[in-house]
């Protein structure tokens, strides 16, 4: 770790150029970890695996409004250069298809051949049974009678889907893309029934965190106080800045012990001379080039301490995003003016406009409403359990016998933000809503929550919340 | 919520329940919380037309679940689908984990047709139960519309057990027709055997219905409480329940004293879901037996 020195607050850090990124990746998979980060996709920066550098969106920037995104060439070659796009981290950490479980039933024979031997009755009614046993007596005869014919009792064995082994790790989480992660930990991890798969996934992951210095149109994060800069200790293994002023370079910072073993491997000698097999392409290369005082023009350039220059021009950038937020949010105390204002005509003026279409909820990075489906086969002797993201704006989300508690996109809308801003302070202490404006960029009637929330601000009802 | 401690699988079970495996593995399989365990139907009595109660001991050779009255557990049937379920009588009782089900679609319904020896999945117990310590010393109303009755079933059954020197109980029960009224041999038996008061109405009498026709609120001034020591515990149609503890309270009920099992559309049982939300609550956290001073506010919002 010689290279790495020690920053004003007393981390592991250095400073690597552009092609040091690849080092990173090679890093990360030599240790193991699916590497995920943005790229270009469909004309979207999406999250995807990567394995080279070269896939991130460099020279790309991401143009955002209500109901507006555009992917437009910078001058320059970031590779961070945008906010955040419509995918976030959750579809790693909370599938939006996760099979949870493989049921298997073995038919007994003759305990329910079709008669209501067991039935009692009471209370009046008639004893009329028919259709259930013919529906049993079909699943028994459709299971292969003759192998199980004898007497006794069926049985149902209940397999669970073994957790992920495959660690990811993470490349360029934002602040808040950080604290999103962090607030769907307090329901799925720290709270009464952890989510086994969801803490598997969850404990596995490395962080490569990424200071923002390019907010889009959307972004209130200031007025959430979830960022734009990261802040020290918030979970992250490493936290990157991009500077483009001057020399294109990265200020890398370690946030955990293994963030300092990895930031290590960007700035000691190459992994054939330290004994550190990685198997990669990229350590044979540097090898072959003769290891890190003689690299060829295609060799990253060597990492090198981080000076104060460095330090400051990270921090010019954070505070240069502070003052570009594109929207801004008076946050004060949203919970008891929603709990006070469930009446307010607002809802009825957005509901005039809302589709119910729940892409404000695919995309938010904290929404994390399921539905649990159970499936069978045709042949009536396996069936599975799937758990799927949910949307609180569909009718089935809220289906009680014979119809939905909340069938107006009145009521819908007003679900979904109160639960958002207010309601998840009662349910996890804290704010359900990171800033990140994504909802705002992928409504497709461009409804924004921070015109919304103002609007109910501006003309509301005093008086005691409900709770 | 209390569970209490959990019981020995012999403790629990009543002697003529099938163990499938040996006496000597009486711990429950670890399983994680959305993993039904396989529950044999033993016993299987039609209430009603479309409802039925079913007695359901382990499969697995684990213990029972140990649930309070009030709390539910997420029933399975095989390939069709799984639904929240309130206890009608609990272990501890010395029965069989015990559920009263009514045949609404089709996930009730595969419920409602297994038979004896037909094995189901359950998983729980989930959710905070009735509050019967309130009951020490007080009077206590249990309200019930139609099959509201059934996750009151075990705190009737506890009334009845009571020293009669206790104070005075009554059990009032609202139906639709006298059809619609389950358990009601048994509550015509404890209405005799006990020292509980039992009042019945129904909304639409039949020929051979000689008893009271109306709400379930007109029976309030024959039941016997006093406003400001009762303990009230409720469970029917959300309306009903709406308007009785309205009633109560304006009767001089305490609000924090007046309990209401509530329902809403239930995936996971565990906070997951976000299916069961009422205002701030997660139902199958915070409920889904909730105080009337907690609930009123919400219940005056229409669709939240």
């Amino acid at each position: 770790m010689t290279a790495a020195v020690s920053a004003p607050n007393g981390v592991a850090s250095c400073v690597i150029p552009p092609a040091g990124l690849d080092v990173l990746i090679r890093a990360l998979r030599a240790r193991g970890y699916r590497v995920v980060g943005p790229t270009v996709r469909n004309r979207a920066i999406v999250y995807e695996e990567l394995t080279a550098a070269a896939q991130l969106p460099v020279g790309w920037t991401d143009v955002q409004d209500g109901a507006t995104y555009r992917l437009e060439r910078r001058d320059d070659d970031a590779r961070f250069g945008y906010a955040v796009g419509p995918h976030s981290w959750k579809q790693f950490l909370l599938p939006p298809r996760l099979r949870l479980l493989r049921v298997r039933r073995t038919p007994g024979g003759g305990a329910d051949a079709g008669q209501d031997g067991g039935d009692g009755a009471r209370g009046g009614g008639t004893e009329d049974d028919g259709g259930y046993a013919g529906k049993n007596g079909g699943y028994d005869g459709s299971s292969g009678g003759t192998a199980t014919a004898g007497p006794g009792p069926g049985r149902l064995d209940f397999e669970e889907e073994p957790p992920p082994t495959t660690r990811l790790a993470l490349i360029g989480v934002r602040s808040c893309e950080l604290h999103a992660i962090a607030i769907q930990d307090r329901i799925l991890v720290a709270g009464r029934y952890p989510d086994r798969d969801y803490t598997a996934r969850r404990e596995g992951l490395f962080i490569v965190a990424l200071n923002c210095h390019e907010p889009g149109g959307t972004c209130f994060c200031v007025s959430m106080d979830t960022g734009p800069a990261v802040r020290q200790g918030s979970g992250y293994d490493l936290v990157l800045s991009e500077i483009l002023t001057g020399e294109h370079r990265f200020l890398v910072e370690a946030g955990t012990g293994r963030g300092a073993e990895v930031l290590a491997e960007l700035t000691g000698p190459p992994a054939a001379n330290t004994g550190v097999t990685t198997g990669s392409t990229g350590a044979d290369d540097r090898t072959a080039a003769g290891g890190a005082n003689s690299r060829s023009g295609d060799e990253p350039a060597p990492a090198r301490p981080a000076t104060s220059a460095d330090w400051e021009a990270a921090q010019t950038g954070v505070e240069r995003a502070v003052s570009r937020m594109g929207r801004t949010l008076d946050a004060d105390n949203l919970r008891d003016l929603l709990a006070a204002n469930l009446e307010h005509p607002r809802w009825d003026d957005v509901a005039s406009r809302c589709l119910t279409c729940g892409n404000c909820t695919m995309v938010c990075p904290t929404c994390f409403c399921l539905t649990v489906e159970d499936v069978g086969d045709l042949a009536g002797g396996e069936a599975e359990r799937w758990r799927s993201w949910e949307s609180c704006f569909s009718l089935d989300h809220s289906y009680l016998h014979g119809g939905p508690v909340r069938g107006s996109s009145r009521s819908r809308y007003r679900q979904w933000l109160t639960h958002k801003f207010a309601t998840w302070h009662d349910q996890f202490g804290t704010s359900g809503c990171v800033g990140c404006g994504r909802c705002i960029t992928w409504c497709p009637v461009a409804i924004d929550v921070t015109e919304e929330l103002t609007a109910i601000r501006a003309n509301s009802v005093p008086g005691e919340p409900v709770s | 919520m209390s569970t209490g401690t959990r019981p020995s699988a012999e403790a629990a079970l009543p002697a003529t329940a099938p163990l499938s495996s040996s006496p000597a593995a009486p711990a429950a399989p670890v399983v994680a919380e959305m993993t039904p365990r396989p529950f044999r139907v033993v016993d299987r009595v039609r209430e009603t037309p479309d409802t039925w109660t079913l007695r359901l001991v382990p499969d697995d050779g684990g213990p029972t679940i140990d649930a309070v009255p009030g709390q539910f557990t997420m029933v399975y049937a095989f390939g069709v689908g799984e639904v929240p379920v309130s206890v009608s009588a609990v272990p501890s009782d010395g029965v069989p984990l015990t559920h009263t089900v009514r045949a609404v679609g089709a996930v009730t319904e595969a419920i409602c047709a297994a038979k004896p020896g037909d094995v189901l999945g359950v998983r729980g117990p989930f959710g905070r139960g009735w509050p019967l310590d309130q009951a020490v010393g007080r009077d206590v109303l249990v309200i019930a519309g139609g099959l509201g009755l059934a996750p009151l079933w075990p705190v009737v059954h506890a009334l009845a057990r009571r020293d009669s020197a206790g104070r005075a109980a009554a059990v009032l029960v609202g139906g639709r027709t006298p059809a619609d009224l389950p358990y009601r041999d048994e509550l015509a038996r404890l209405a005799a055997q006990t020292g509980l008061q039992v009042l019945v109405t129904v909304d639409r009498a039949d020929p051979g219905w000689d008893g009271r026709v109306g709400v379930v609120t007109a029976l309030l001034p024959d039941a016997r409480f006093d406003p400001a020591r009762t303990v009230a515990f409720l469970c029917g149609p959300e309306v009903m329940m709406r308007v009785t503890a309205a009633a109560l309270t304006d009767a001089g009920v305490p609000a924090h004293r007046v309990h209401l099992s509530m329902e809403r559309n239930m995936h996971c049982g565990i906070g997951h879901c976000g299916r069961c939300q009422l205002g701030p609550m997660l139902l199958c956290l915070h409920g889904p037996v909730c105080d009337y001073g907690r609930l009123s506010p919400l219940l005056t919002i229409r669709e939240l």
